[in-house]
């Protein structure tokens, strides 16, 4: 154990602190500073636009209040956390290695004096920067734009009353997200050279998971999500009668459960980087 | 400092990307000046230089540059400059941010990346209008320098140059190899690979000679010469009596052809034995029938040993 304190010690960490922000700051400005990022940037603020088009034509009665928080909470729920954040970080975070090997460049930075771990987890770093900039704006701004429309009463809920618990806990959720999905696109991204099958398979594992037994929910970044929404959206139709019941579980058991996945996913994505090899031809 | 720590050591050193043979059981050992490797296309010149600088690892065998392994990058990769073949740059990037960037990686601060990234950039001659250009509008020839000038910024001790040469006009080669020669001479390592033997034969201290992903030979290119001992020597003597001295060395049975110089004042001899010509030459020197003028070996460049050992024409592969 001293010998492992010892060594860490010894180890370059103001070197790699510099190296880490270099990256990240190169690779934000290559998320979101690019005519390729327009999608994403469509995905994020298409239910801001959305809500926008209602303010203007709709009449705001204070009665529908609450069917407002729960269109927004549907929204969260079903829009963002299960297509927008998803869609996104595949965007992002798949390409941050696999996209430089398409567009061959990634041995630039192999070739750097930057541990291959530092490289990923700034990369992982500067796509979670990007994603949770992008959908926390568009998610805040759907949020004022839902409720700016009630005038006085409103603002009161935005300010002083449940609204502002709501957006706070909405904007964990969508970093959790964030940091949830991208990593698992990361490793997908550094497992196989077409992504895109395995993230259609997990779209497809997170959509039916709300039915599955209640172990199996466990598997699912989405689930750990839904025990933090601040509004549940009910099940309606065919999905009331498959959606199993589970038992409720603690917003900080939810978190840490999905930080602890983040965690071992990514530790995994630094043994593949660690790995890697640049064979351009083939990939 | 120990051996290791001034050699590039590849020990019994396999690389195979799945069924595919990258190179096979590669044992080397590079002292510092200019290495060139040679070898037809598919021969193992980029896999072997992958392989030195981590890109790809071995499936057998150890590699060390300076006694250090690329898995301590930080370490390795302030040692040891890269240009690699691949034709591709990050994008939306002019050439100095790009060396620039590159230099930032080291923990050094901005004045200093600034101060060093202008410097390769005058090394490799691109001029500072075209260094703050967007590199997606370099012609081929600016993209090599840039690649090389971003190779060399840091002042490594090792520069692995895959192909360096391709897409320079004619000038640009020159000083190419005029720089690579100087940092020869200042005790770098210069691992280069080209398909341009006739120019890299001249700055080269010695030569690799790669098939199949075998290594066939290395050396000092005379050295290596002299092993083709199955293919004559061939020599150009420049002398006032060509047809005489073509009779004499016929009279012993190591000459196997003459052939007259265009000019009618010299002669091509090909020979088994170099050591029984230069002392039959020697005699008939002393004996004063023919002036010798001048002798020169003709084919132990890189262009003659790659036709006698692989079997075609490096320019042309």
């Amino acid at each position: 154990m001293t010998d492992l304190i010892g060594t860490l010690r010894q180890q370059p960490w103001s070197l790699w602190w510099v190296q880490f922000r270099r990256f990240a700051r190169i690779e934000i400005r290559r998320n979101l500073i690019t005519k390729r990022a327009w999608w994403i940037y469509f995905l994020a603020f298409v239910p801001a636009a959305i809500i926008a088009l209602h303010l203007v034509i709709d009449r705001h009665q204070p009665s529908s209040m609450n069917e407002d928080t729960n269109v927004l909470a549907g929204i969260v729920q079903l829009y963002y956390v299960r297509l927008g954040i998803f869609f996104g970080c595949l965007g992002i975070f798949s390409r941050l290695i696999r996209g430089e090997m398409i567009e061959r460049s990634l041995h630039y930075y192999l070739l750097s004096p930057v541990r291959r771990e530092v490289i990923l987890l700034a990369k992982f770093f500067a796509g979670s920067v990007s994603a949770v900039t992008l959908f926390g704006l568009a998610m805040t701004l759907g949020f004022v734009l839902m409720y700016i429309g009630y005038g006085g009463a409103g603002q009161d809920y935005m300010l002083h009353g449940p609204g502002l618990g709501q957006v706070q806990a909405y904007l964990l959720i969508m970093v959790l997200a964030c940091l949830g999905y991208g990593s698992i696109f990361l490793m997908l991204s550094l497992m196989f050279r077409n992504p895109m099958p395995g993230a259609l398979l997990l779209w497809g594992w997170e959509a039916i998971n709300p039915v599955m037994p209640s172990l199996l929910q466990k598997f699912s970044v989405a689930s750990y999500l839904r025990h933090l929404m601040p509004v549940s959206v009910p099940a309606e139709g065919i999905f009331a009668l498959l959606t199993v019941e589970t038992e409720p579980v603690a917003a900080w058991v939810a978190v840490v459960g999905l930080l602890a996945l983040i965690s071992v996913v990514l530790v995994y994505c630094c043994y593949r980087m660690r790995r890697l090899e640049i064979r351009y031809t083939t990939d | 400092m120990n051996a290791a720590a001034d050699t590039i050591r590849f020990e019994n050193v396999s690389k195979f990307y799945g069924e595919v043979l990258g190179v096979n059981r590669v044992s080397l050992t590079l002292s510092p000046g200019i290495t060139t490797l040679v070898g037809p296309n598919g021969s193992g010149k980029t896999t072997l230089m992958n392989l030195m600088t981590g890109l790809v690892q071995p499936s057998r065998g150890k590699i060390s540059v300076l006694g250090l392994e690329p898995s301590n990058a930080t370490e390795f990769f302030c040692n040891v400059g890269y240009c690699a073949q691949f034709d591709s740059f990050p994008r939306g990037l002019t050439g100095f941010q790009f060396v620039l960037d590159s230099l930032m990686l080291f923990g050094m601060s901005e004045m200093d990346a600034q101060g060093l990234a202008a410097e390769a950039l005058e090394r490799v001659q691109l001029d500072a209008a075209a260094a703050h250009r967007n590199i997606a509008g370099y012609s081929k020839g600016m993209r090599q320098k840039i690649r090389l000038a971003q190779a060399v910024a840091h002042h490594p001790r090792v520069l692995v140059l895959d192909e360096p040469l391709n897409g320079l006009d004619p000038m640009a080669r020159a000083e190419s190899l005029a720089l690579f020669q100087e940092l020869g001479r200042q005790g770098m390592h210069v691992v280069i690979s080209s398909h341009i033997l006739d120019e890299v034969d001249r700055v080269s201290d010695r030569v690799v000679l790669i098939t199949g992903g075998y290594l066939i030979a290395q050396g000092n290119i005379h050295e290596v010469r002299q092993e083709v001992r199955d293919k004559p020597m061939q020599l150009l003597i420049r002398c006032d009596k060509p047809d005489l001295l073509a009779s004499k060395m016929f009279a012993v049975n190591h000459c196997v052809e003459a052939r007259l110089h265009g000019d009618g004042r010299g002669i091509f001899l090909r020979t088994g034995d170099v050591d029984q010509f230069y002392r039959i030459l020697n005699e008939i020197a002393i004996e004063g029938a023919v002036k010798i003028e001048a002798v020169a070996p003709f084919d132990d460049n890189a262009n003659a040993i790659y036709q006698y050992l692989i079997g075609s024409d490096g320019s042309t592969a």
